[in-house]
């Protein structure tokens, strides 16, 4: 029996992993779930504004280390906000210069927002350098909690945990619950109608895309607590997450969720038989094979054309 | 006679394409020292899959973000030829195992896997080059544009292909050679690769594979399947509704695009003499879309120009100014596709031409010119209208 | 005159029974009913929404049906591919003009010629004599034979609709369905509109939905009123429009 209780203890350790790979996807893929799934713009710098987010949490910490230590246990409140703001704010502008100009060319703005990914990551390259920096989580970030005496769950994981599920229903709320998300809603269905029924569709692009960037920002400054970051720290996660996104069906948000919980959990598993890069090999099979047989994605709608 | 100088693109095409096969067999040759001359070769392999994205992105409206994988295939099956015959027992004697490539030596492999033995035989390999890129191309392509995926999560899906592969290989050391990739080829069918004269000769081969591809390329815009091609980006529900299959259009365009990136693959391998995954996953199958949007997504001969100048940019800038060059690259991405659709074929459409009829003061007959767009009308009155670059929603 | 016509000397060339369509539970089309003989002009009317340009889906095949069967001279259209229910000898006009803006007149026409249809075909096709009569027949059928060379995207918008039933025409269709071709037509177009569909319908079935009522009085043989998915009456032009259900439907709202 007791080595039954290990494999249980080993397990929900591994499930428990795969569940924090499941909130960064989640989170990064919010996001983008947002930008592709309600505008239908493709945004391949998709990744540099979660590193934008974790840029700016490693300059706050440094900032609180460096001036005023008696903070270090509440900054990353503000960090997480301020990262909100940062990468939102380079998003409004981001919209406001390329963005707006390339609508109805979505496959010219793939390629354009790729260049874009490359001037940000060489800029991150020339302002942070090439090493990875990393923030100083505060203390009640570190360590585990002990559930039994053979199954630990470390804090970090927990914390960001609940961010996401925060995020989660924070965006749900709002596309669902308010105004504007009835009107960035009314804008996707039919332009042209919301123009005329007085929305300022500009505004809501302008402020959708913001949101999406806003909440890669603090996609990054989640990623801060669990590994350190580099340049291409975001950059790394992009085709994960568009596949998370076209997996769940591009414009269910419920849709995301679930197939991020899924690709993250059959490679958290896999890595139990393979070595990892066999694990991300299969996992990603397994996603383009069923995407070949239903191209749609896990959840979509029949509508009447 | 007629039918080829109309499938050329008249008198213009033919003037463009011999200044470029003027700059290519005649000028390079004679003004490149052997080193420089290897990586201009080295850059025409990248035209091949320009090329190709000239056909299925400019004129059939499909963006593959995964060329690399084809250029990667073609690559790998060349270069796995290579490798074997660079590694008979004699010279690998020193190895645990003499007669297996070098790298499965050190990943402690003491039989040469089922996978590399039919790559022994030259003419398998040959084969091998052409049919598996397009066995998968087809696949890629049934599967996708059977069920009307649409242009977007066509892109989507290829990079995660290209993804997959680029993993598998790095993944897969003992097989593939891993991060390092196939390297040390040293002689093809017993005639050594590295001199240069071998290199000379593998240069005019591979233009001449170029020139083939381009010149295939100019026989399916003009043909019929051409303006069919045009004819779905315009309206893809009148030519389905008009009694075609417009996915089989599609996957046939598809399967030539990465046939030509396969062909290019494989000339790559022969003349630079290793292959790795960094020319298979998603970055450089990105770059080489550039290369296609920088001569013109819609000049099959302006494909070569980019993909010669774009990577002359990159190996003087990453030589000079390394710093410079991911600033210089994202910003050309942006410029171009922002304010230069046609690239440098639609530039010169614009100005070029203008500029060298009045420097010529005649009311001359049309001008030669280096990129023009292909037209695939015959008629002149639609020459203008041909080139309709705007990517439809 | 809900019941359909009942029996034929001959038989219909297309028959539709029990066809129903619903998207997400509302339906669209609603276990219809419809007949067309062979040399047949019909027009179908009915207030939007009614269903009209969606039978035209589920017949072309752009649209599955979820229940019931589309015969086609004995073929069932309803599991065909939309290309071979074209090559069947089915034909549709979209209810915008829907032409090949960057080609020429010619290139348009030629595009629906029925040869090189298959990919290799296409690659290998040869502009024979027998494709530019067929052309230049078409071309003067549809008002057209001077502006071959014409690049189709500066055509008037009468002329494009035109082009787009002379591309249907090419194809030579048993079966010839047209979505408001007289839409933004000026009076003396639709009178010339009228005129082509009254000639081309020899010898083929013509299946219009149209709301201009002259225009249907000047080409329909028989009138079928569709309402919310479903047959509300038919009949002659005549008997329709004395129907007091019809009169309830277009006034009554």
């Amino acid at each position: 029996m007791e080595w039954l209780s290990e494999f249980g203890a080993i397990a929900a350790m591994q499930g428990f992993n795969g569940l924090s790979v499941f909130c960064v996807l989640l989170l990064m893929a919010l996001g983008l779930a947002i930008i592709f799934g309600q505008m239908g713009v493709i945004n391949m710098a998709h990744g540099e504004f979660l590193t934008i987010g974790a840029y700016t949490t490693y300059l706050l910490s440094s900032l609180v280390q460096t001036w005023c230590p008696w903070m270090q246990p509440y900054y990353f409140f503000f960090a997480i906000a301020l990262s909100f703001v940062v990468a939102g704010a380079v998003g409004w502008v981001v919209e406001w210069v390329m963005i707006s100009r390339l609508y109805h060319r979505p496959l010219d703005t793939l390629l354009a927002t790729w260049g874009l990914s490359l001037v940000m990551q060489q800029a991150f390259r020339s302002i942070f350098g090439a090493r990875e920096v990393s923030a100083n989580p505060p203390e009640w970030l570190m360590g585990a909690v002990n559930l039994t005496d053979a199954i630990e769950i470390p804090r970090n994981g927990l914390f960001v945990m609940g961010l996401t599920v925060l995020m989660t229903g924070g965006i749900f709320l709002m596309l669902y619950r308010t105004r504007w998300g009835l009107h960035v809603r009314a804008t996707v269905q039919n332009r042209i109608m919301s123009r005329a029924v007085g929305i300022n569709t500009r505004k809501v692009d302008r402020m959708t895309f913001a949101l999406g960037c806003g909440v890669a920002g603090v996609a990054g400054a989640a990623f801060t607590t669990i590994g350190s970051t580099g340049p291409t720290a975001g950059s790394l996660y992009i085709v994960d997450t568009f596949l998370v996104v076209v997996f769940g069906g591009a414009a269910s948000l419920f849709g995301t969720i679930a197939s991020a919980f899924a690709i993250a959990q059959t490679q958290s598993l896999s890595e139990f038989f393979m070595s990892g890069s066999m694990a991300k090999v299969l996992t990603l099979s397994i996603v383009i094979l069923i995407l070949l047989m239903r191209p749609q994605g896990l959840f979509s709608s029949k509508v009447r054309k | 006679m007629n039918a080829l100088n109309k499938m050329l693109g008249g008198r213009q095409g033919v003037v463009g394409l011999l200044i470029l096969a003027t700059l290519i067999l005649v000028v390079f040759p004679l003004t490149l020292d052997a080193f420089r001359l290897n990586m201009v070769g080295k850059y025409l392999t990248y035209a091949f899959v320009a090329v190709g994205l000239v056909l299925c992105w400019g004129y059939g409206g499909i963006l593959s973000l995964g060329q690399g994988v084809f250029f990667g295939l073609g690559g790998y099956c060349m270069a796995m030829f290579l490798k074997l015959e660079a590694s008979d027992p004699e010279s690998t004697k020193i190895q645990s195992t003499p007669g297996i490539p070098d790298f499965m030596d050190w990943n402690q492999i003491t039989e040469l896997p089922w996978l590399w033995a039919p790559f022994h035989s030259f003419t398998f390999t040959v084969m091998a080059v052409i049919v598996l890129p397009v066995l998968l191309a087809l696949i890629i392509g049934v599967a996708l544009f059977r069920r009307r995926v649409g242009d977007v999560y066509f892109s989507i899906v290829t990079q995660a292909i290209a993804l997959i592969l680029t993993v598998l290989i790095i993944g897969q050391q003992g097989l593939t050679g891993g991060i390092n990739g196939i390297t040390d080829l040293k002689t093809l069918l017993g005639w050594d690769i590295r001199s240069d004269s071998a290199k000379l000769l593998l240069y005019f081969i591979n233009a001449g594979l170029l020139f083939g591809c381009i010149l295939f390329g100019k026989f399916i815009l003009h043909s019929k399947l051409g303006r069919l091609l045009m004819a779905m980006r315009d309206k893809e529900e009148r030519v389905r509704f008009s009694g075609y299959d417009v996915a089989a259009f599609k996957v046939f365009v598809y399967c030539v695009a990465a046939c030509f990136s396969a062909i290019g693959g494989a000339m790559f391998a022969l003349q630079v003499g290793f292959m790795s995954p960094s020319f298979v996953g998603i970055v450089p199958s990105i770059e080489m879309v550039i290369f296609a949007a920088v001569g013109g997504r819609m000049s099959l001969l302006g494909a070569v120009y980019g993909s010669l100048l774009v990577n002359y940019g990159k190996t003087y800038f990453s030589e000079s100014f390394p710093e410079l060059w991911l600033y210089l690259m994202g910003g050309l991405f942006i410029t171009v596709v922002m304010y230069f659709p046609n690239g440098l074929a639609g530039l010169w459409e614009s100005h070029g031409r203008q500029w060298l009829s009045g420097l010529k003061r005649k009311p001359a007959p049309l001008v030669a010119s280096p990129a023009p767009v292909i037209t695939p009308t015959p008629a002149p009155a639609e020459k203008k209208a041909a080139s309709p670059l705007e990517i439809q929603p | 005159m809900t019941s359909p016509t009942g029996f034929q000397m001959n038989k219909p060339v297309l028959a539709i029974e029990g066809l129903t369509v619903s998207f997400d539970g509302f339906k669209a089309v609603d276990d219809l009913n419809l007949y067309i003989d062979r040399n047949e002009v019909r027009v179908v009317i009915g207030p939007n929404g009614a269903g009209k340009t969606t039978v035209l889906d589920l017949i072309c095949g752009k649209t599955r049906a979820t229940g019931g069967s589309i015969q086609f001279n004995d073929r069932e259209l309803t599991k065909m591919n939309e290309y071979d229910i074209v090559r069947a000898g089915v034909g549709r006009k979209f209810q915008t003009p829907s032409i090949y803006d960057n080609l020429s007149v010619f290139e348009n026409l030629e595009m629906s010629f029925p040869a090189g249809r298959s990919v290799f075909g296409a690659l290998f096709f040869k502009r024979t004599q027998a494709v530019l009569d067929r052309v230049n027949q078409v071309a003067a059928d549809i008002f057209l034979a001077d502006l071959l060379q014409q690049q189709a995207g500066l055509l008037s918008h009468g002329q494009k609709q035109w082009l787009e039933i002379g591309m249907l025409l090419m194809q030579d269709p048993e079966l010839l369905m047209l979505d408001e071709p007289v839409a933004g037509m000026s009076v003396s177009e639709r009178a010339q509109t009228a005129d082509l569909l009254n000639r081309i319908s020899q010898g083929r079935s013509v299946l219009v939905i149209e709301h201009d009522m002259e225009f249907v009085k000047s080409i329909a043989h028989k009138v079928t009123v569709l309402h919310q998915g479903k047959v509300l009456a038919e009949g002659s032009m005549e008997s329709v429009q004395n129907n007091p259900k019809v009169i309830e439907v277009y006034l009554g709202h």
